[in-house]
């Protein structure tokens, strides 16, 4: 923090790409976390979802960075891929909540070798 | 353009026949198989006067180009061998179809009996007409199905069933000896062509050696053995009389079992060049000749008598071919395929009229009851013996000639082929007296009648052909040898002996025939000797025992073979090995199972831990295993 701030000191303080990539770390952190500590289902998708979009937020900012398309690009396919996948991981936790009244993953554990 | 047409004719019978025979039913499939054999016939003979004339030389009909990287094609050949050989088949062949109109008679699978019929003629015309080995072989091949479907045509029986496997796997090992032989001629010349090899030949004798004619020639021996049932793979004949009597006129005495006289005869040139071959191909056929003879006296089916009497004169046949007496050879081809498929016509006759009965044992004074039948099964049974003027006597004595004109070594041939001579008229004469003269012996119930018109036609024809077939080529009138001339002009054939020599061998020859003949007649018509058993006899009857000999030395063997193969090698070798490795691979699979924990959670640890490895790995290592 203190070259941050020393810069901030003398000449203002500028949003750079790196704060962003900060922020996305911030976020991918909070999402794993989400993921592998809730047992919820709906609530592990939403961690997802943030770890998903924190990654957009990388792609972007390292594009803005650089000077480039394709991190941009790949953002959009991701956006798209996650709509996708939104639509059937709530399908497949509405269809289980309905048979098994929970939404629980440790009680959805009858796949184990 | 006629020649291609009098093949299609058969090949469009078959294929009607193959896929609306059923539909035609009885007679309709009968005279639609007779009409295009017969259509042949007549085409073969129009075409086989531009040789009448002699001085032509026969020419090829290019049919497809069929294997261009090897240069074969299929392509025709219609000389005078193949016109003769044409002429007999297709003859001899329609008499036979009209013979099975009235034979087959009520059979549940009458129209498919002539769709193989029809299958037959096209395959051995495509045999005889082939215009190099290439063809020859298809055709080969092709009888080969046809007889074992014929022989199994009955395959409700096991033993019909039995008969014509047999007959296939026999035949495959001739087949063998035949497809190395033909390698063996495409690398030495570059070519199947028969033309064009016979042309190398007889420009240059020494384009291969010695070695490489014998190899050839014997290998070529093997697989004419195979066809025509020659010493040692003659067993699957007798057995093949399991088919239809038509069948065992047509195929196994007229035509098919020929094929291996006439493929000898077609590359004499090969066996010109390799005198050891002549020497194994004369004395193979004399054996055979002497050998089958002996069992067809102790026989008591009559179409077993019949099917030695075929195996031991095919033996004359080699005797003649292998000696370079070509034209005796096919001669006797000729006229063998006229009084044996009338011999078989006339069996089938009997048979007929005793209501499916083969056994000599219960027949006897059938002379009255079957007058057509006996009249003509007399004509034959004389030209078999030898007595002139009928058509076996002119033919057989031009191989014996022949053999005794080679004089050495062939003498002793000569001699085994005079004893064979006075065998066959006593075998035969015994199958006659016992057959027609006598007692009835008939089973109760049994009324002997006289077959219809359309059976007895063709027997009438062929006995008017045994009759005077020999006056084809007589030492006064060799007509046939004229005709056959171009055919093998590369050939330095050879002749009867000059001057008084062949008439004091008729003489000799004759007198075995009437010898056995007599004898014949003392010991079962002035004797009254019935059906003997017992002894000697009973080995006779079982052919030597050589079917039990292969079974014990070939078929337990090979058997055996096959069961360790199946049930060690393959059950446990092969099978253990499959298994052991799906047993591994279980193993494996239920040390690693326990990882599947089921929660997803545990799941997402792993993936991250994975993650933050691959990044730990790429920081410090930069990617670099």
């Amino acid at each position: 923090m203190i070259p941050i701030l020393a810069q901030a000191a003398t000449e203002g303080l500028q949003v750079t790409a790196g704060w962003y990539m900060g922020l996305a770390a911030v976020l991918f952190a909070i999402g794993s976390a989400g993921l592998l500590l809730r047992r919820n289902a709906l609530v592990m998708f939403m961690s997802i979802e943030l770890m998903l979009n924190s990654v957009n937020l990388t792609f972007v900012a390292a594009d803005s960075g650089i000077g480039s398309l394709e991190g941009q690009i790949s953002a959009l396919f991701i956006m798209v891929v996650a709509a996708a996948e939104v639509t059937v991981g709530l399908a497949i936790i509405v269809a289980v909540f309905r048979k098994r009244a929970t939404a629980s993953v440790d009680d959805l554990a009858e796949l184990s070798g | 353009m006629l020649i291609g047409l009098l093949l299609a004719l058969p090949l469009a019978g078959f294929l009607t026949l193959l896929f609306f025979g059923k539909r035609i039913g009885e007679p309709g499939a009968g005279y639609l198989g007779s009409a295009t054999v017969g259509l042949s016939f007549l085409l073969a003979l129009i075409s086989s006067f531009e040789f009448i004339s002699g001085g032509e030389n026969g020419r090829h009909i290019e049919l497809f180009e069929w294997i261009p990287s090897l240069g074969l094609n299929a392509e025709l050949l219609w000389d005078p061998l193949s016109a003769m050989m044409t002429l007999v088949v297709t003859g001899v062949g329609a008499l036979i179809h009209i013979y099975s109109i009235g034979y087959m008679h009520g059979d549940p699978r009458f129209g498919r009996f002539f769709t193989y019929l029809n299958l037959f003629i096209t395959s051995m015309l495509i045999l005889v007409l082939g215009a190099n080995f290439g063809v020859l072989f298809v055709g080969w091949e092709l009888v080969g199905l046809s007889s074992y479907l014929l022989i199994s045509f009955w395959f409700e029986k096991p033993s019909a069933a039995a008969a014509g496997k047999k007959a296939f796997v026999v035949n495959r090992i001739g087949d063998f000896g035949f497809l190395i032989a033909l390698m063996l001629i495409f690398a030495s010349f570059g070519t199947l062509d028969f033309t064009h090899i016979f042309e190398v030949l007889h420009d240059n004798a020494a384009f291969i050696t010695t070695a490489t004619a014998t190899a050839i020639t014997l290998l070529l021996l093997v697989g004419a053995a195979g066809k025509s049932a020659q010493l040692p793979l003659h067993v699957w004949l007798p057995d093949a009389m399991e088919g239809p009597t038509p069948v065992s006129a047509l195929i196994h005495a007229a035509t098919m079992v020929t094929a291996g006289v006439y493929m000898v005869a077609r590359t004499g040139i090969f066996f010109e060049l390799a005198p050891v071959s002549q020497a194994v191909v004369a004395t193979v056929g004399a054996l055979t000749a002497l050998f089958a003879a002996t069992i067809a006296i102790g026989q008591r089916d009559i179409k077993r008598v019949l099917a030695y009497s075929t195996i031991s004169q095919l033996g004359y046949m080699f005797m003649g071919v292998g000696v370079l007496g070509l034209v005796a050879g096919v001669f006797h081809l000729v006229t063998h395929a006229f009084f044996k498929a009338l011999l078989f016509l006339g069996a089938g006759s009997v048979i007929h009229a005793m209501g499916g009965e083969q056994d000599m044992a219960k027949m006897g004074g059938l002379r009255k009851k079957v007058p057509i039948t006996f009249a003509t099964m007399v004509v034959a049974w004389i030209a078999i013996s030898g007595i002139p003027p009928l058509a076996g006597f002119w033919s057989k004595d031009e191989i014996l000639a022949v053999v005794y004109g080679r004089g050495g070594g062939y003498m002793a041939l000569w001699i085994i082929g005079i004893v064979t001579a006075g065998l066959t008229a006593f075998y035969m004469s015994r199958m006659m007296f016992l057959t027609f003269w006598g007692e009835p012996r008939w089973d109760e119930g049994v009324q002997p009648h006289e077959s219809p018109i359309n059976m007895t036609m063709p027997l009438a024809v062929l006995a008017g052909l045994s009759a005077v077939g020999g006056l084809i080529n007589t030492p006064f009138k060799p007509t046939l040898e004229h005709f056959l001339e171009p055919a093998f002009e590369f050939v330095h054939q050879a002749h009867i002996p000059e001057g008084v020599t062949p008439w004091i061998l008729a003489g000799i020859s004759i007198g075995a025939g009437v010898l056995g003949v007599m004898y014949a007649y003392r010991r079962y018509v002035v004797n009254g000797t019935q059906l003997e058993e017992g002894g000697t006899w009973e080995t006779l009857l079982n052919g030597y025992g050589v079917d039990d000999l292969y079974g014990k030395t070939i078929v337990a063997p090979g058997k055996a073979l096959s069961e360790q193969l199946a049930f060690t090698a393959d059950a446990k070798v092969v099978d253990g090995g499959v298994n052991g490795i799906g047993a591994v691979v279980k193993r494996l699979g239920s040390m690693l199972a326990p990882l599947q924990t089921g929660l997803a959670r545990s799941y997402g640890v792993g993936i991250l831990a994975g993650a933050i490895g691959l990044v730990v790995w790429l920081i410090v290592a930069g990617g670099a295993v």
